[in-house]
């Protein structure tokens, strides 16, 4: 679900089980779920998406990973979101293996190329704090 | 099952149109397609038993019942499809494989996307097609809206994008290249006097000089989101062979996804066009040289080019190759979207996925006038839904 900052920008709305990741990213820390056999998912679901185990535990990672894709937002395809373009949404290889989803912070978003080196950044809003990505080295 | 029992023997389909004067209401488009669809394949109303609807917004539950209803239509087959802009192939091969099967012997299949008259109260006059950016992934529980949407990753554009942005680091196409699909799409449109970019021929130029709408995709290489419906009607080969057109047989069929999220696609640059194709090419039992044209849904540009390849009409990694050396126009080598495509047509709603299955019958039958592509027997159509993920592909052949 879907709520929306002072500032409109629309925020997640954690439901039981994904609580814990936003939690973590309230502490500056990227918590995951690691199956014993399958190793790290995303996004947190209460069975592992490879074999449906519910033996899966929250597992910290390092929060590096490269960009595997990228795209520049110049039109504002959320209303919410167009007073912030232009800005970039990333698709991120975490180096433990999962790969996810955030804008790009503390970079041009003309020097972004695909196979960037990147890290977790975490960004404040209201009372969320959202996962994003800076370009690292 | 397959090949030869089913085939498709009318259809009707309205110019796209960004406003849209004639508001009416979705059983009401649907009356009317069907009208128009019976008359052409000449078939009797009272020989339909199957329906196949997206859904219907005067009736969000209980849909099938609700329009048969309407129509006045005794059912054994109703089917509600919801598979983005894979819907419409995914209707026809739904349609063919219930009258494989013998559970129906016709069916129609609709498209219509049209608005609504106005509420009492609400706001009148003509609307403007818009769809809505969250499509949905805003509902609790949605991992759409708890990861996705607070991104930005939203409506369709970025998703693709980003899928062109990675298959040219993969593999290196121009930006040139891309452009050259949305210019011989138009091309083609300047042939279909329905096509809402008819009189309006554009260059690689113009499409390089349009603005970025998501990098590395430009204005001109987006479909334009319009109103307008169609319908087809699908009917056993028996029934099919007493139709005034030639029948186009559903010969081969295929569908396969694996996500909703673009975040989650196991490879944004090798799609699922490939599984549903291999099927459908296999079932059917006919090789990628012989089909005649091809009508592949190209929403964007970068849509195309994966299609092409995962389709396997040329090696990963060499469509843009492909879409150099080769003419995509109805009177070139290659024949792609004779209609002009969505790019050149307009995408009007499911429509939009609809006029790759009508634009393809059309040239089977050999109905296309002016864009007919010569000695047209066998084609393949296909269409991608949501972002990059449902995928149906369909062979159709002429009788």
């Amino acid at each position: 679900m879907v709520h929306f900052s002072t500032d409109g920008r629309p925020l997640p709305t954690p439901t039981p089980i994904t609580a814990p990741y936003f939690e973590g990213l309230r502490e500056r820390r990227l918590v995951l779920q690691r199956c014993p056999r399958h190793g790290y998912f995303f996004y947190p679901r209460g069975r592992c998406p490879v074999c449906l185990g519910d033996d899966w535990e929250w597992g910290e990672l390092s929060g590096q990973g490269t960009v595997y894709s990228f795209t520049v937002d110049r039109a504002g395809h959320d209303p919410a979101l167009a007073s912030r373009i232009p800005f970039a949404i990333a698709l991120v290889d975490l180096d433990e293996g999962p790969r996810l989803v955030g804008n790009m912070v503390d970079c041009d978003v003309g020097d972004i190329t695909v196979g960037m080196a990147v890290e977790a950044a975490y960004e404040d809003v209201d009372n969320t704090t959202l996962l994003g990505f800076r370009p690292v080295g | 099952m397959g090949k030869r029992a089913a085939a498709i023997v009318g259809l009707t389909e309205w110019a796209p149109k960004r406003v849209w004067d004639e508001p009416m209401f979705t059983m009401e488009a649907c009356a009317r397609l069907a009208a128009e669809v019976l008359a052409d394949a000449e078939v009797d109303k009272g020989e339909v038993d199957g329906l196949v609807i997206n859904g219907l917004r005067e009736s969000p539950l209980f849909a099938p019942s609700a329009l048969a209803e309407f129509l006045g239509v005794r059912s054994n087959f109703n089917e509600v499809v919801d598979l983005g802009g894979a819907t419409p192939a995914g209707m026809v091969w739904r349609a063919a494989a219930a009258i494989e099967v013998g559970i129906c012997e016709t069916v129609l299949v609709f498209t219509p996307s049209v608005p609504a008259p106005p509420q009492p109260g609400a706001n009148g006059g003509p609307m403007k097609m818009k769809m809505g950016a969250y499509m949905g992934g805003e509902v609790w529980g949605s991992p759409q809206g708890q990861f996705e949407i607070p991104a930005g990753l939203v409506a369709a554009t970025p998703s693709f994008a980003m899928a062109a942005s990675r298959y040219m680091a993969a593999y290196g196409v121009s930006e040139e290249t891309l452009a050259k699909v949305a210019v011989d799409s138009r091309y083609n449109a300047q042939a279909n006097p329905m096509a809402v970019f008819y009189g309006k021929p554009i260059t690689v130029d113009d499409v390089m000089s349009s603005r970025y709408v998501a990098d590395p995709l430009k204005l001109l290489e987006i479909v334009m989101p319009c109103y307008g419906g169609s319908a087809v009607l699908v009917t056993t080969a028996e029934r099919a062979a007493r139709s005034p057109h030639r029948p186009v047989y559903v010969s081969g069929y295929g569908e396969h996804l694996t996500h909703k999220s673009i975040t989650y696609a196991p490879d944004i640059v090798d799609t699922p066009i490939r599984l549903a194709a291999d099927r459908a090419f296999a079932m059917a039992g006919v090789s990628r040289d012989a089909v005649d044209m091809a009508s592949m849904y190209d929403c964007y540009t970068i849509t195309v080019l994966l299609t092409i390849e995962d389709a396997g009409f040329c090696p990963k990694g060499e469509g843009g190759r492909f879409i150099d050396e080769h003419s995509l126009r109805y009177d070139g080598d290659w024949p792609l979207n004779t209609h002009g495509g969505q790019l050149g047509m307009g995408q009007a709603g499911l429509g939009g996925g609809m006029s790759h299955i009508t634009e393809a019958v059309r040239q089977v039958q050999g109905r296309a006038g002016e864009r007919q592509v010569s000695d047209c027997n066998i084609a393949y159509a296909n269409g991608t839904g949501g972002m990059l993920a449902e995928q149906v592909a369909l062979i159709l052949e002429g009788a």
